[in-house]
């Protein structure tokens, strides 16, 4: 008893849920009410942001706030509506009922947003409605007559701007008289049928006619804008800039932060060993955790990037129009428009990619991006491109302008989108056959993007990178260290310590795997702590090629050792090998959070396994028959 | 008024404008094309309501971008033609 009572004092604040069509500005308020106190996790069993803040009023009465998942009804047709209507009815479990529903409607827009308004209404709980962006809506002439619409509607009716600071304080105002909800409601939701549906809508027109006054609403500075934005020829070159500037600034902007972090963990990785007695502990937190995770942290500049990228189109309202113009070209190999940008991101990371794959409503089309995530080049893949290329590509002028080491590498970037474009058509016509996939995607205004919901935006980001690497792949570097450390080499060894460890007894199983592909046992080494990362293959090379330089001296030494030691067709076959890549173990274990099951990632292993293989063997052997070789 | 013959909104030109009729199609299909209509319904596509295509995509139209209401939806051609409109006349004229 003593316990409940406990929990009960602890909870005394408020649930406040705030309930709206995407694009009503609802994150916007959200992040205004509750500045930095914020968590994200996932809804249990599912994975749905769940966003929750905490707010105190002017006069001390204190609010646990939860942000939906935007939804147009609470009869559901994702995932993320799901979520929306069993909160709001109080039967998601794990959740509290509301004590108060804000709905939080885009004043401009009132004939979409207010159904909802009046579909939830009829559950008759304690709610208020949030008239957003009313400074937009008198600059466009929109006259609300709040009382009206409060007569009207039979509840409270507060003006914000979210994007304005104290653009809440009326709703702050009236959320002073919030009390908790006491009164038993039964959920008598019942899902709507056409009926329904159009009596509400002709309820929201007359409502509408009572207390809104618009004039002719004025389109045309959009239309200006979409009928070139949206244009089949000059939309896509628009978007083919943007692109390249943003990957521009990924690759550029990040390099200089990229080796302060680098430079960071290796100086801390030194203070370390200089701090630690020789042994087992300093090599477990200096070549284990501190090497491991830092191999991880340095990709956060160019994520931060990306996803400020990300965020600034999305809320300009551009990222939807990208999706619509990419729509038809993504449906030939059944994904949808709103997989590009999970795409794109993965082409500096899978995981941001793979985690931002949650906007995709639709299950199968979710599914289907998630799988072939890995295989846009991520900028882990680079370092060992630019190894092997490095030391096997002459720096030679083909067809008088191009570099013919630049040709390689783009080639290599194509052959990923390429194979992605394959599997996700193959995935269309097996798994996904004869489905037929919903867009029905709002384009809606264009805005100019908020500094401070792009910074809320992107620490929410930086958060949940950092906790993936802090969890899973701490755990998976640990293991690692442990396969590449132990047992120890014995005193009187010869070869690095890497080949009498567990990573290395492996290399006889290894060394028969792929021998037929070429790899010799250096390289079947190496790809066991490159499961940790791509990129940490380049570093396990040098270790087996017992260099004792570190960082980018290792390239420059390793590159003309490669080029001594290993064939043409063995070097062909390694990058072949590298566009499919089966072994970040990282991408496996979020593909596994975001899935929730073993099988997806199990599935993405077993298919990337087989594709990387055969195209390493074709390579190989056709390198081989052309080129001629040692082992011909 | 002369009653206009209906199209589906698919095959309505760039730039005209039309009127929503969906009660011919509403409630017709299987339980997808149901659900399909209702949320089409729910987002602003009902009865008497103006439509205006504002962009297609390249090749075949597929999708299109359609004015409703204050908003503007991109569809993919199977929910468009879940949609019957009337064309108004006057506005842009184009052949279909």
């Amino acid at each position: 008893m003593n316990a409940a009572l406990a929990a009960n004092a602890e909870d005394s604040a408020l649930h406040l849920i705030l309930l709206g069509n995407p694009n009503c500005g609802k994150t916007a308020l959200f992040n205004l009410l509750t500045g930095s106190r914020q968590k994200v996790a996932n809804y249990p069993g599912v994975t749905v942001d769940r966003k929750e803040g905490q707010m105190t009023t002017p006069l001390g009465k204190r609010f646990r706030v939860f942000d939906l998942p935007g939804a147009y009804s609470l009869n559901a047709v994702s995932i993320d509506e799901e979520v929306t209507r069993d909160v709001v009815l109080g039967v998601r479990e794990g959740e509290q009922r509301p004590d108060l529903i804000v709905c939080v409607c885009d004043a401009t827009n009132l004939k979409l947003n207010l159904r909802l308004v009046l579909e939830v209404r009829r559950l008759g709980r304690p709610m208020l409605l949030a008239l957003n962006m009313t400074d937009l809506a008198s600059k466009r002439g929109i006259e609300i007559d709040v009382p009206a619409l409060q007569r009207e509607l039979d509840m409270p009716v507060v003006n914000t701007v979210a994007v304005k600071r104290g653009g809440a304080s009326a709703l702050l105002e009236q959320l002073e008289l919030a009390v908790r909800d006491v009164v038993p409601h039964a959920a008598t939701w019942q899902a709507p049928d056409v009926a329904d549906v159009t009596a509400t809508q002709r309820e929201v027109r007359r409502i509408l006619a009572a207390s809104v006054r618009e004039p002719v609403i004025d389109t045309r500075f959009d239309e200006r804008i979409d009928r070139v934005v949206l244009h089949p020829f000059w939309g896509m070159l628009i978007l083919a800039a943007t692109l390249f500037l943003m990957f521009q600034a990924v690759f550029s902007w990040a390099a200089l932060p990229m080796e302060w972090i680098k430079g960071g963990v290796e100086a801390f990785g030194q203070l370390l060993a200089a701090q630690l007695p020789e042994g087992l502990l300093r090599s477990l937190l200096v070549d284990g955790i501190v090497a491991g995770v830092g191999s991880v942290l340095v990709f956060m500049p160019q994520i931060l990037i990306l996803f400020l990228f990300i965020l600034a189109l999305e809320d300009s309202g551009y990222l939807p129009r990208a999706a619509f113009l990419l729509d038809r070209l993504m449906g030939t190999v059944g994904l949808s428009g709103r997989s590009f940008i999970p795409l794109l991101s993965s082409f500096a990371c899978a995981i941001p990619g793979i985690m931002a794959a949650r906007t995709i409503s639709n299950w199968r089309d979710r599914l289907a991006t998630i799988m072939i995530a890995p295989l846009m080049t991520c900028s882990a893949r680079l370092p060992v491109y630019a190894l092997i290329i490095g030391a096997f590509i002459p720096q030679t002028t083909v067809a008088g302008v191009f570099n013919l080491q630049g040709l390689v590498l783009f080639a290599l970037y194509l052959a990923g989108v390429v194979s992605a474009m394959a599997v996700a058509g193959v995935l269309k016509m097996t798994v996904a056959k004869g489905l037929q996939h919903p867009l029905m995607l709002e384009l809606p205004s264009y805005r100019w993007p908020h500094g401070r919901n792009l910074l809320l935006g992107l620490l929410e980001r930086a958060r949940i990178f950092i906790h993936r690497v802090g969890n899973i792949i701490l755990a998976l570097m640990i293991v690692l260290w442990f396969l590449s450390t132990f047992p120890a080499a014995p005193a009187d060894a010869i070869g690095p310590a890497i080949q009498y460890s567990y990573a290395g007894m492996l290399r006889h199983a290894l060394e028969i795997v792929f021998a037929p592909i070429g790899f010799n046992w250096q390289i079947s080494i190496a790809l066991v702590p490159g499961m940790a990362a791509r990129e940490v293959a380049v570093g396990a090379l040098g270790t087996v090629y017992a260099l004792s330089a570190s960082g980018d001296d290792v390239a420059a030494q390793l590159a003309p050792m490669l080029a001594a030691g290993w064939s043409l067709p063995t070097a062909f076959s390694l990058l072949a090998w590298y566009v499919f890549s089966p072994q970040c173990l990282s991408t496996l274990a979020v593909v596994k959070r975001e899935t929730n099951s073993w099988r997806y990632p199990l599935l993405m292993a077993g298919y990337l396994f087989a594709l990387a293989y055969g195209a390493a063997f074709v390579t190989y052997r056709v390198s081989l028959a052309l080129l001629g070789g040692p082992y011909a | 008024m002369k009653a206009t013959e209906l199209i589906t909104l698919f095959e309505l030109a760039k730039g005209q404008e039309g009127t929503v009729s969906t009660s011919a199609l509403a409630g017709s299909g299987d339980a997808a094309d149901r659900e399909l209509a209702l949320r089409l319904f729910e987002i602003g596509f009902v009865d008497g309501e103006r439509v205006r295509v504002i962009a297609r995509g390249y090749p075949g139209g597929d999708p299109l971008a359609v004015r409703v209401g204050g908003t503007m939806f991109a569809l993919r051609r199977f929910e468009a033609e879940r949609v019957l409109v009337a064309p108004l006349a006057g506005g842009k004229q184009v052949a279909a």
